[in-house]
């Protein structure tokens, strides 16, 4: 193997690569997948140099521990973290020069959820359908990192776009989801759909890349009987029969047969994403554009 | 032909039955071929079209329910054969449910041309119709098993489906193929996609 790669000696509780995804191809059941917080991951891949479609890592909650086997620079956006190289501080939020066989340490995030490793040159796994992301409901893409894995890189670009540092969003104390009428809030009485957007949910520990579910009021149907599957979109409101929200994210399926009763923005799924268990969530309706 | 918004850049048309639905997937998908629709995705399913990636759904919900859909999709010109052993653990409950023999359910199945109306569960998995009544209405197994196998050939309400890899599912397992349903290093990597259509040839 060249040395252009990176060791994983602490992969963490789940990390992925994550790229743009592979939208496109949803009617054969492939989901679109992808960086949940996409600005932080395009964010990282800026900082480096890097193009905005380059793979990077997604780590969830305690970050990993990576050893590069060339010197590369590395930028780690999302969930603020304390960074280490060898020991040393450095930066969150900016471009880090790595060492070859130096220690990157990404540590546990001190307020967030997922933070994105960006190396220079993106992580070179072989991509699915145009994508190296990922996807955990249907299993393309690499699998989760494990310890002692081994990551190819690509070849880093002559530094374009470099930004030495950026403002970034506050993980959300409070996520407030914008969202349209679903096509199937018909589904709901008028208490449930009115429950829906002025009491306030919680982000549930169950959430994941496929959705984030939440604990609240239970939403009562109007009607009886099941929704024959039809497709669904990023940012669907599904409601299963236990009544409780769940927020379609990257990985969710392409079909489904639980009624929508809204429709996320796609602008606020990236809040979606960095919102830790217990959060509150309010749902608040706003005029479709 | 009903038309839903699905957020801001979403439709989602809804219409009376699986087979307008499958017209109305292949009209589409022919004016986007011709250019005159541009859209992310098309997904199809039971009763609806999915349109994801819109400049204007309003726009396309207003062209769509002044304009006529074909009643019957183009036929595809190729059929795929899938070889299939009808060996599978629910065959005696799928006949008795049927009230026929398993071997006349296996006679049945084989001698029917499926149409792939959508894909959706798993990568490559179709949901294939055209079982005639009334063998068109299979239950689910009342406790769905933990690990299907892949190449399990099973039917479940009106559909037949093949699994492309192994998976939790309640389908009624009637049988097993050999074919290669889902391989992301193959073009195209999905055997079967919407408006496929399909015959199960029985090999020994």
């Amino acid at each position: 193997m060249t040395d252009r790669a990176l060791s994983v000696v602490r992969a963490g509780a789940l990390t992925t690569v994550q790229d743009r995804g592979r939208p496109g191809h949803a009617h054969l059941g492939v989901p679109r997948s992808g960086a949940l917080d996409g600005p932080a991951a395009g964010l990282a891949n800026r900082l480096v140099g890097n193009r905005p479609e380059a793979a990077v890592l997604e780590t969830t909650l305690n970050g990993c521990v990576l050893r590069p086997r060339s010197a590369v620079t590395v930028a780690v956006t999302g969930a603020p973290c304390r960074i280490t190289v060898d020991g040393r501080p450095a930066a969150w939020g900016a471009p880090v020069d790595v060492p070859a066989g130096a220690l990157l340490t990404v540590g546990t995030a001190v307020s967030g959820l997922r933070s994105y490793v960006a190396v220079s040159g993106g992580i070179a796994v072989e991509p699915v359908l145009g994508s190296r992301s990922t996807d955990l409901l249907s299993g393309l893409g690499p699998p989760p990192l494990t310890d002692g894995a081994v990551l190819p890189l690509g070849t880093p670009q002559p530094l374009r776009t470099r930004v030495d540092t950026a403002p970034q969003p506050a993980p959300p104390s409070e996520l407030v989801l914008r969202v349209t009428p679903g096509p199937r809030a018909d589904w709901f009485t008028p208490e449930a759909v009115r429950a829906f957007t002025s009491r306030t949910f919680q982000v549930s520990s169950a959430s994941n890349r496929i959705g984030l579910r939440t604990e609240g009021p239970a939403l009562e149907r109007a009607r009886p009987g099941e929704l024959p599957s039809e497709g669904m979109v990023l940012g669907a409101v599904q409601v299963p029969p236990n009544g409780r929200p769940v927020v379609f994210l990257a990985d969710h399926p392409t079909t489904g047969g639980y009624p929508v009763i809204a429709v996320v923005r796609e602008t606020d799924l990236p809040g979606a994403a960095q919102a830790v268990p217990g959060t509150p969530v309010r749902f608040v309706e706003v005029q479709r554009r | 032909m009903r038309t839903l918004p699905v957020g801001d850049r979403a439709l989602l048309v809804e219409v009376a039955s699986g087979e307008e639905a499958q017209a109305l997937h292949a009209e589409l998908v022919r004016r986007r071929a011709e250019g005159s629709l541009s859209v992310r995705e098309i997904v199809p399913a039971a009763r609806t079209v999915l349109l994801d990636g819109l400049a204007d759904p309003a726009r396309l919900a207003a062209e769509l329910t002044a304009s006529e859909v074909p009643p019957a999709p183009p036929r595809a010109r190729e059929v795929i054969e899938l070889p299939v052993r009808y060996d599978g653990p629910d065959l005696a409950d799928v006949a008795a449910h049927w009230g026929v023999s398993p071997e006349e359910v296996a006679r049945v199945h084989a001698g029917t041309e499926f149409t792939v109306a959508f894909c959706g569960f798993a990568p490559g998995f179709g949901y294939l119709t055209g079982l005639p009544a009334p063998y068109d209405d299979v239950p689910r197994r009342a406790t769905p098993r933990t690990a299907v196998p892949a190449g399990s050939v099973g039917l479940a309400g009106p559909y037949t489906g093949v699994y492309p890899r192994s998976s939790p599912g309640g389908w009624q397992l009637i049988g097993t193929t050999d074919a290669v349903l889902w391989d992301h290093a193959r073009v195209p990597a999905a055997l079967l996609s919407p408006g496929t259509r399909v015959r199960f040839v029985r090999s020994t």
